[in-house]
């Protein structure tokens, strides 16, 4: 191994069984989340007659299709939960089920859980498990098939992929979030920009955001193109590890800490791709069409069409003309949740704009899971939130993907803290603009996009 | 899975970049079994916000797209509404990186082409089918008249040539993967979960 190596490196080395002469390599799989979505894959193991390789590192949670608010149940979401409530006890896989206190979102409660840790592999059928690399943990997406033959060895074909460093210099203003960097990012390089790349996160900017802002930049890497994105791990990373229920204790955290203190690129590492940005030129930033990568300052106008980029299509499907200034984009909801954007510090921002004001359009906040619920309700914020008139959910996908039910009509346009704007993402017809929570909460106390800053000013 | 070299029959272009997995197959239908088929449920709501789509004129078994299709979930669903409905293989100039992973798992050809020959292919195809030929051996394909190379990584190349099932592939590896796991673990006390 040469002497410099980089993040990606140093994960692929610590997981790598063997490579084969073709270059692919067998990688030991040290967490494999899964959730209703993953019965394809249980249908596979069982045509096979097989079992789950590794119950003790499997885990299992509800979230794409739990219900979020009262009332009766489509059979088919009953049906999807209960399937995985079967798979899980006949295979011995520990399950947070519907009504547990640690269920969530599977990316939110990993972390919380204790269950991602810097320096493992974690895989799960869904592509927003880039967001587990903020531990400085090798973690991507993977579908059914993957998730069978994990799910059956415990191990992961893959091809190294070519290295990406994105670097934040200087320091993010007042009111603009890791959401707005990543939309950055993604609006610079396109929705395609990173494919066939890791992304390492690095530079000032990066440094200085929680862990929880973290996991918002990386759970963005699949957006653009990147199946994996990452942060080495430093003493935020180890403040928020340690004392979570699954993670490592006494002797084993000390030794732990002391295997992850390695987990970083060398100084003088190289990288396939290098790009750069000043974090202090980024601003909230809001998308208009159907990709994250149409995304602009809020201070933009929407665009035209240009050469090669005809964007009526976009336009007609999004209701929008062009040339028309963000800021004047009415809605008629707001959503704030998902594995983006729906943890405790997203909804302490949100709330600290909705505080003492009501909201002018209906709308929703679903918590991550019910651990950012209970403590989101200890710190009042769920009140601030019913008091400005928006309905105070349960945890799980919701409105992001709206698999349980909670849609968006068609033609309707809702400002939302997910991480999709695609077509038809939040209901057949609907139209998303992606923004950070805080950005979101602007948008409901006005009724159309707007800059959050000035309605921040003297509460952060 | 049965493998295959070579394909002909019909084409059409969907002219439109970022055709995402939510696109490919929307949320709603991906509780269903797979043993009634995915067919019906590939584009839909596409299909029927456009009168004529080409999915309902024909019966490609080859689509021809713009940048980053599959782009967005990791929904397998999406490549199952693809390959039930008939379709063999896709040409754009990017995909996703993880549907390019299911593509394969499942027999579909995900072919990378240029930008500046998918604009081509796709002003020539125009809403109209085509005959469309290709061989995965040589790595080429002949679509509306245009010769063109497309690239696979060699892996996948033989992969869909012979229809190999990675479980099967990884069984031959037992012995590596317990002594790795074994090391694995003993080096770092901390990887198991602690209950």
């Amino acid at each position: 191994m040469s002497a410099a190596g980089t993040l990606l490196d140093k994960l692929w080395g610590a997981h790598e069984i063997m490579c084969r002469e073709d270059g692919t390599s067998l990688l030991w799989v040290d967490r494999h989340l899964v959730h209703e979505g993953s019965h394809h894959a249980f249908a596979k193991l069982a045509d096979r007659k097989m079992t789950v390789a590794e119950p003790a590192l499997t885990f299992g949670v509800v979230d794409h299709y739990a219900p979020t608010r009262a009332g009766d149940v489509a059979s088919d979401i009953r049906r999807m939960i209960k399937t995985l409530g079967g798979n899980a006890r006949a295979a011995g896989i520990k399950l947070f089920d519907l009504h547990d206190p640690a269920q969530g979102i599977v990316h939110v409660i990993g972390p919380e859980q204790g269950l991602t840790l810097p320096g493992s592999l974690v895989n799960c059928g869904d592509s927003h498990t880039s967001t587990h690399g903020a531990f400085g943990a090798l973690a991507f997406g993977v579908g059914a098939t993957e998730v069978a033959h994990i799910l059956a060895t415990q191990t992961i074909w893959q091809k190294r992929p070519k290295t990406m460093r994105i670097t934040f210099d200087g320091a993010l203003g007042a009111g603009v979030t890791a959401k707005d960097m990543a939309l950055h990012w993604i609006a610079a390089l396109g929705a395609d920009g990173a494919q066939g790349y890791a992304v390492e996160y690095a530079g000032e900017a990066v440094r200085a955001l929680s862990m929880e802002g973290r996991m918002t930049l990386c759970n963005l890497s699949i957006e653009g193109g990147a199946r994996m994105g990452m942060i080495a791990p430093d003493a935020v990373t180890y403040d928020y590890a340690k004392g979570r229920p699954f993670a490592p204790e006494d002797d084993a955290w000390d030794a732990a800490v002391a295997d992850w203190k390695l987990l970083h690129s060398d100084a003088d590492a190289e990288f396939d791709h290098e790009v750069r940005f000043d974090a202090a030129a980024i601003a909230p930033t809001v998308t208009w069409g159907t990709s994250p990568e149409d995304a602009l300052p809020i201070s933009g106008h929407v665009p035209q069409s240009e050469g090669a980029k005809n964007i009526s299509a976009t336009l007609e499907y999004m209701g929008l003309e062009a040339g028309m200034p963000l800021s004047q984009i009415a809605v008629d909801q707001v959503f704030i949740g998902s594995c983006t954007n729906g943890r405790i510090e997203d909804l302490r921002m949100a709330a600290k704009v909705l505080e003492g004001r009501r909201s002018v359009v209906p709308g929703l906040v679903s918590p991550g899971s019910m651990q950012v619920k209970k403590q989101a309700e200890e710190e009042g914020l769920a009140q601030i939130f019913v008091q400005a008139g928006l309905e105070w959910a349960g945890a799980g996908c919701s409105m992001c993907v709206g698999m349980n039910g909670d849609l968006v009509d068609a033609g309707k346009r809702c400002a939302s803290s997910t991480n999709r704007n695609f077509k038809g993402r939040q209901g057949r017809g609907a139209r998303t603009h992606l923004m950070s929570p805080a950005m979101v909460a602007a948008a409901a106390v006005t009724g159309h996009l707007t800059d959050v800053r000035p309605l921040l000013e003297g509460r952060i | 899975m049965s493998g295959w070299k070579t394909l002909s029959g019909t084409a059409v272009a969907l002219p439109q970049s970022n055709i995402d997995t939510d696109q490919i197959i929307p949320a709603r239908f991906m509780s269903q079994p797979r043993s009634e088929g995915y067919g019906g449920f590939l584009l839909h709501d596409v299909r029927r916000a456009q009168q004529g789509h080409p999915l309902d004129r024909y019966a490609p078994k080859v689509l021809v797209a713009g940048r980053n299709f599959g782009s967005g979930s990791s929904r397998e669903a999406a490549v199952y509404a693809l390959v039930d409905y008939g379709i063999s293989a896709v040409f754009a100039p990017s995909f996703g990186d993880i549907f390019a992973g299911n593509a394969v798992n499942n027999g579909l050809l995900a072919a990378q082409v240029d930008e500046d020959m998918a604009t081509s292919l796709i002003a020539a195809m125009g809403e109209w089918a085509c005959e469309a030929e290709v061989d995965l051996t040589s790595g080429r394909a002949v679509i509306a008249g245009h010769d063109l190379a497309f690239d696979l990584d060699p892996v996948r190349r033989q992969k869909l040539i012979n229809g190999w099932d990675d479980i099967d592939l990884t069984a031959q590896y037992s012995d590596q993967i317990k002594t790795f796991r074994a090391a694995h673990l003993a080096a770092r006390p901390w990887a198991m979960p602690e209950i």
